[in-house]
């Protein structure tokens, strides 16, 4: 009853963030030189002038400003994001149909860096001013700095050109006719290495975070307590520890949601991958502006959904938490 | 201050972040003497692998990437720099509003402030360069619009904390003005943590830099190493040096950077002091 109560408190105030996202995609579009039209329909000119006049007519850009937003956020609520004209199709259904490669990947590269980066976090923190420390803390300072499409781009080289072992790019081989587990391996060698690119920075911000968490944790008054009871080092990290250090992480994590997906952008490019990000980059090339807006509105609602999801985990993880 | 500062010497890996710094600093004020001719011109034959005449290679059309890399210097930290400041400037007026007024200007302020926090920054910053055409103004516009929010939350923060000290209430009762307790008392008693947290800032910002450019978002009459790498990727197979090097130039800096900012706020930071 009261995570029924917190979930319908946090759809309610998401509303605000939506409406905020739609108002911001109306502004964008008339920050645009030329007007609305010529946005929508693509700059180099490649729309006919009927189409333009169209276009003019069905968004009313000869009506006033605030009824054009009124008509804006009417098509929007209809999740009617508009027509891509380079593409000839509703954007809906092309964004629609790339959804799941990137979640896939996003999703891959989320879970590892989150795995890895608490395990790593844990074991610097665990072994303080030790090797394994400096060693994990200089890994991770590093990655930390390492732009994700070189990464992409210097595995490339090395795994796949060098030493073959790994396709450099796609979603699987192309005309291979693979079918069930064969398949998904299949598709798993071409994920290694963009969720690998995309999962390193992510997995030193984790891990470092997580070090300085538990290095927190460790010194509140209630170890010691459990210390006194007499219970063993690796059954306070465990169970007292562990619980509490990771709430910040989760809190991380959900922030960093909408970073992932901008991340994956770059990282999709370099490696064909067939998701949204490869999408947004061929509407960067073609300029194709409304399309772009689509996704941006898309992936903000996405981030808004992660951000829920987190949060009510955090309710759950967190007795404390009250609405 | 002036203690923080003797911390931050005693940094091994903070000095070793701004030695790099300083070496790149260098670089950039010496390149016109180094490459006097302009990176974007033809300087040998095409695709020449590191040499004794081109040191770190040539590229798909006969420039060498060493310029090009230098020129590169250039546009990343200016622009890394610029996008901060901007977003320095822009985050503490509106933390500065927020933490001095308080009441109803607070709450609408921070909440514009979360909702431009949970917006997909990369995103936003791609569509501001698509559609102000791409340009170094467009790209420190793009990227400081995704920075500011950390900084107006840092200093309505600082502001909240510092408004019920007693040398504030003091001017108050004094009779200050707004103006002058924000200026002469509040903003330089928050200094030092916005300058901690704008030198991580810089770091970003030239890896936001670097992936627009990547993208084909950079200024294409300026040399930088996002475009060379984006130029390279075609020739990957055949030419590894032209995407390589860019690469760890960024590698480098933003991680010279990143240790001055750990440091800075190791050194400023009196919170975060003890870890």
């Amino acid at each position: 009853m009261r995570l029924a109560r917190f979930v319908g408190y946090r759809l309610v105030t998401a509303v605000p963030v939506i409406f905020g996202i739609i108002v911001l995609n109306f502004l964008l579009i008339h920050l645009a030189p030329g007007d609305a039209a010529s946005v929508l329909a693509g700059e180099s000119g490649a729309a006919t002038p009927e189409y333009m006049d169209e276009l003019r007519h069905k968004f009313g850009l000869d009506q006033s400003l605030v009824m054009q937003f009124v008509n804006y956020v009417t098509n929007m609520a209809h999740f009617s994001l508009g027509y891509s004209y380079r593409n000839d199709t509703d954007v809906s259904s092309l964004i629609v149909e790339r959804l799941g490669p990137t979640c896939l990947l996003m999703l891959t590269a989320f879970g590892t860096a989150l795995a890895l980066g608490i395990i790593l976090g844990l074991v610097a923190a665990t072994g303080r001013n030790t090797w394994r420390d400096s060693v994990i803390s200089l890994v991770s300072l590093v990655a930390y700095a390492t732009p994700g499409f070189w990464l992409g781009l210097m595995m490339i080289v090395i795994l796949s050109i060098r030493l073959g072992w790994l396709p450099t790019s796609g979603y699987d081989t192309v005309g291979a006719g693979l079918e069930g587990w064969a398949h998904v391996r299949d598709v798993g060698r071409h994920l290694v290495m963009p969720a690998a690119s995309l999962a390193l920075f992510y997995l030193a911000l984790y891990a470092r975070l997580m070090r300085a968490s538990v290095l927190e944790q460790t010194g509140m008054d209630y170890v010691t307590t459990a210390r006194a009871k007499g219970q063993t080092e690796r059954r306070i990290m465990t169970g007292h520890v562990l619980r509490n250090a990771l709430l910040p992480i989760v809190t991380l994590a959900g922030v960093q949601a909408g970073n992932l997906i901008g991340g994956s952008i770059v990282v999709e490019t370099v490696f064909g991958w067939p998701g949204i990000g490869t999408l947004a980059f061929n509407a960067l090339q073609s300029r194709d502006l409304n399309l772009l807006l689509a996704i941006f509105f898309i992936s903000a609602c996405l981030v808004v959904i992660i951000n829920i999801i987190v949060d009510v985990l955090y309710f759950t993880l967190d007795p404390r938490m009250e609405t | 201050m002036r203690a923080g500062f003797a911390r931050f010497a005693r940094n091994r890996m903070a000095l070793f972040g701004a030695a790099v710094l300083l070496c790149l600093l260098l670089l950039v004020a010496f390149t016109p003497l180094i490459y006097p001719n302009d990176p974007f011109k033809l300087a040998g034959p095409a695709l020449q692998p590191p040499g004794a005449r081109f040191l770190l290679g040539t590229d798909t059309l006969g420039r060498d990437v060493a310029a090009e890399i230098a020129y590169g210097a250039r546009t990343s930290l200016i622009i890394g720099v610029g996008a901060t400041l901007a977003a320095i400037v822009f985050g503490a007026v509106v933390g500065g509003l927020a933490g001095y007024y308080r009441g109803k200007a607070e709450t609408v302020l921070m909440r514009l402030t979360e909702f431009f926090q949970t917006i997909p920054a990369f995103i936003f910053a791609l569509l501001i360069v698509a559609i102000l055409s791409p340009s170094v103004t467009s790209e420190i516009i793009a990227i400081a619009a995704v920075s500011w929010p950390s900084i107006a939350r840092l200093v309505r923060g600082e502001f909240v904390a510092l408004g019920g000290r007693e040398f504030i209430q003091a001017c108050t009762g004094l009779g200050a003005s707004d103006s002058r307790i924000i200026f002469r008392h509040l903003l330089p008693n928050c200094a030092s943590s916005v300058i901690a947290v704008g030198s991580l800032l810089i770091g970003t910002a030239i890896l936001l830099e670097a992936g627009l450019a990547f993208l084909g978002l950079g200024d294409p009459n300026v040399m930088s190493w996002g475009l060379i790498i984006s130029a390279g990727r075609a020739v990957l197979r055949s030419a590894w040096w032209i995407c390589t090097f860019p690469g760890i130039a960024i590698l480098l800096t933003v991680l010279g950077i990143n240790l001055i900012g750990d440091g800075l706020n190791e050194a400023l930071n009196p919170r975060l002091r003890e870890r």
